[in-house]
């Protein structure tokens, strides 16, 4: 599959360049504030899992300060190709991949790039909400930063615990417990906790799987909520089952599906709107219609 | 209101219940039999010497004089010395088995360590005595030149002279003590593997996900996590330490004195003295090696008994058996 991107919020690029995307660059896009998110490319990525691939050549842009989601049947890739975008994708023992992912303009798969600076700069949440229980609501949001050695003064931490939890809305739940145990919360507000924490580090951009489809309908709204508010401030690449929640969070999608005994790739990609009400691929129609899933 | 129900078991179940039940019950009564054939034999001993028996500390029972202060502090020595020195390395052989190691080779290391364990504790005491003794007399003689005003490290000899008394430095607790490091390593590091390796995989892949190195998932997740499981398997080890008792037997030349001068020759501990002692000893000096050994009993059952507890209480305790 060549590197040819469709639709029209991404607009065309040619092959027989990587990396040169800044030379292309929508007219918009230059007056872009830093704080916007990064602009991610994904270029002819394939995964294998110990020999078997799973994925094929799959190329998706995702521009900053916009969601895009990857919508698609278990089993499809999307996952994987989540995580080839901030490199735990080679934690898993067996893993292999091609291809390039550029975070504005730059392979993070480079050689001499560093595998944990790849991660900072590209947060992820997790399906099963994973607050560190042992550690306090406060540590918790800092905890990024004990990982990575990074030091701050007293009075900055508190401005960053509060403005990290203000950012995933859940400020207002815990002000007055901050030294609790951030186990203690119930499942909506760990993930909240958990988007806190991932944000304390300063990415640039939020890859989010699935978060939440092990929670409630309220707590689904509330961080369905705060993607919206985030996308502000950062790029978010969501996973997710429920086409109602692509439809409410992003403004572009992808959607991922893998034939019988076949690695997955990308079916059609587009604005989200677009891709529900005009699919253009019989496959992509069959599906958003409930044909299958 | 809920009902009772009853299992309805079948014959075939009755039977394996009741026969699991019978063997499981029976290790509790060994185990009780054995510190009640002690207690029994201790009785004339403690009836005899009283509450001196654990203050005096000569062992000479030819002119009635016995008591074994000077070997349960030997005892807590050279199990001391045996932990400090094993502590970190256990847990830094457990930590780059399950977090550091690449994984073709980490079986090998399991293997390796757990190969720790096998060698006979004789084997150990042979190789303290010949090979370690030579050189651990030099790092003892640097230790009490350099550090000699700290009790511990000070030796009653002249550290600085230019020939320098070997003997003095010789078959002391700290040579003991190393030796018995080196089984108390394997069994700590299993214990410790074992909670490591249960860390949950979603806070680690949290941690990396933050940008976390592999040493700061270690910090944040798995430490934490298995602190129940480093305390137990410590414990777990100096329960071992404490009985160790051929290769302590080899290495050491018996000394009846309280001393906390552990680089300094002679010291004596109760499975030392027992198996020392034995093939000698009268009826009454039966009894009273008997006494220590009812005292080793207690000590030991009461750590092990403690590290499951403590073990068991932990997060990571939930799903380990100690």
């Amino acid at each position: 599959m060549s590197a040819a991107l469709e639709g029209a919020v991404i607009r065309p690029a040619v092959t027989h360049s990587r990396g040169t995307t800044s030379a292309r660059r929508r007219p918009s896009a230059r007056t872009e504030s830093p704080s916007s998110g990064a602009r991610v490319d994904a270029i002819e990525v394939s995964a294998w899992f110990s020999g078997v691939q799973v994925l094929d050549d799959v190329s998706l842009s995702m521009p900053p300060g916009t969601v895009t989601a990857l919508i698609g049947p278990s089993g499809c890739g999307k996952s994987t190709f989540l995580r080839i975008l901030n490199r735990m994708h080679e934690s898993v023992r067996g893993a292999q991949l091609a291809g390039e992912v550029h975070l504005n303009g730059e392979d993070i798969y480079a050689p001499g790039k560093r595998l944990t600076e790849a991660r900072r700069r590209i947060g992820m949440v997790f399906q099963k909400p994973n607050p560190f229980p042992a550690m306090s609501i406060a540590d918790n949001v800092t905890a990024g930063l004990r990982l990575t050695n990074r030091r701050i003064s007293r009075s900055d931490r508190n401005d960053l615990v509060e403005s990290c939890l203000s950012r995933a809305g859940l400020w207002n739940e815990v002000k007055d417990r901050l030294g609790k145990p951030g186990g203690a919360l119930s499942g909506g507000q760990q993930q909240r906790l958990c988007i806190a924490r991932a944000l304390a580090v300063g990415p640039e951009v939020l890859l989010m799987d699935e978060p939440c489809s092990a929670l409630d309908p309220t707590s689904t709204r509330w961080i369905e909520e705060t993607i919206a508010e985030l996308r502000s401030e950062l790029t978010v690449v969501i996973v997710t089952h429920n086409m109602q929640q692509a439809l409410r969070v992003s403004q572009q999608a992808a959607f991922f599906m893998a034939e019988q005994g076949a690695p997955g790739g990308v079916v059609e990609r587009g604005p989200t709107l677009q891709l529900f009400d005009n699919p253009q691929d019989p496959r992509t129609a069959d599906y958003v219609s409930g044909r299958f899933g | 209101m809920p009902r009772p129900l009853s299992p309805g078991l079948q014959a075939s179940d009755r039977i394996f219940h009741g026969t699991a039940t019978v063997i499981g019950m029976s290790v509790l009564a060994i185990t009780g039999a054995i510190g009640a054939f002690l207690g029994y034999q201790s009785i004339p001993t403690l009836h005899h010497y009283g509450l001196s028996f654990f203050t005096q500390s000569n062992w000479q029972p030819e002119l009635n004089k016995i008591g074994i202060a000077a070997v349960l502090v030997g005892t807590v020595e050279v199990a001391l010395i045996a932990m400090v020195v094993s502590f970190p390395l256990a847990i830094m052989f457990a930590l780059f088995i399950t977090d550091y190691a690449p994984k073709r080779i980490k079986s090998w290391l399991v293997s390796a360590v757990d190969l720790m364990a096998a060698v006979p504790s004789i084997i150990y005491g042979l190789w303290g005595f010949f090979l370690l003794q030579p050189h651990a007399i030099d790092l003892a003689r640097w230790l009490s030149q350099h550090f000699g005003w700290f009790p511990l490290f000070h030796v009653d000899t002249d550290a600085n002279a230019a020939v320098w008394q070997q003997s003095r430095y010789t078959s002391s607790a700290f040579i003991a003590g190393l030796a018995v490091s080196m089984m108390a390593i394997p069994l700590a590091c299993a214990v410790m593997r074992a909670v490591f390796d249960q860390a949950p995989l979603g806070e680690r892949e949290a941690a990396m996900a933050l940008g976390g190195t592999r040493f700061g998932v270690a910090r944040i997740v798995v430490l934490p996590f298995a602190r129940g499981g480093i305390i137990g398997g410590t414990m777990l080890s100096l329960g071992r330490a404490l009985g160790e008792t051929a290769a302590v037997l080899i290495i050491i030349s018996p000394a009846y004195l309280i001393k906390i001068r552990i680089l300094e020759a002679g010291t004596q501990t109760i499975s030392a003295l027992i198996a020392g002692n034995f093939g000698n000893a009268t009826k009454s000096q039966l009894s009273a090696l008997l006494t220590a050994g009812f005292v080793l009993f207690v000590i030991t059952l009461v750590v092990n008994t403690a590290a499951a507890l403590f073990v068991r209480r932990s997060r990571s305790g939930a799903s380990t058996e100690i």
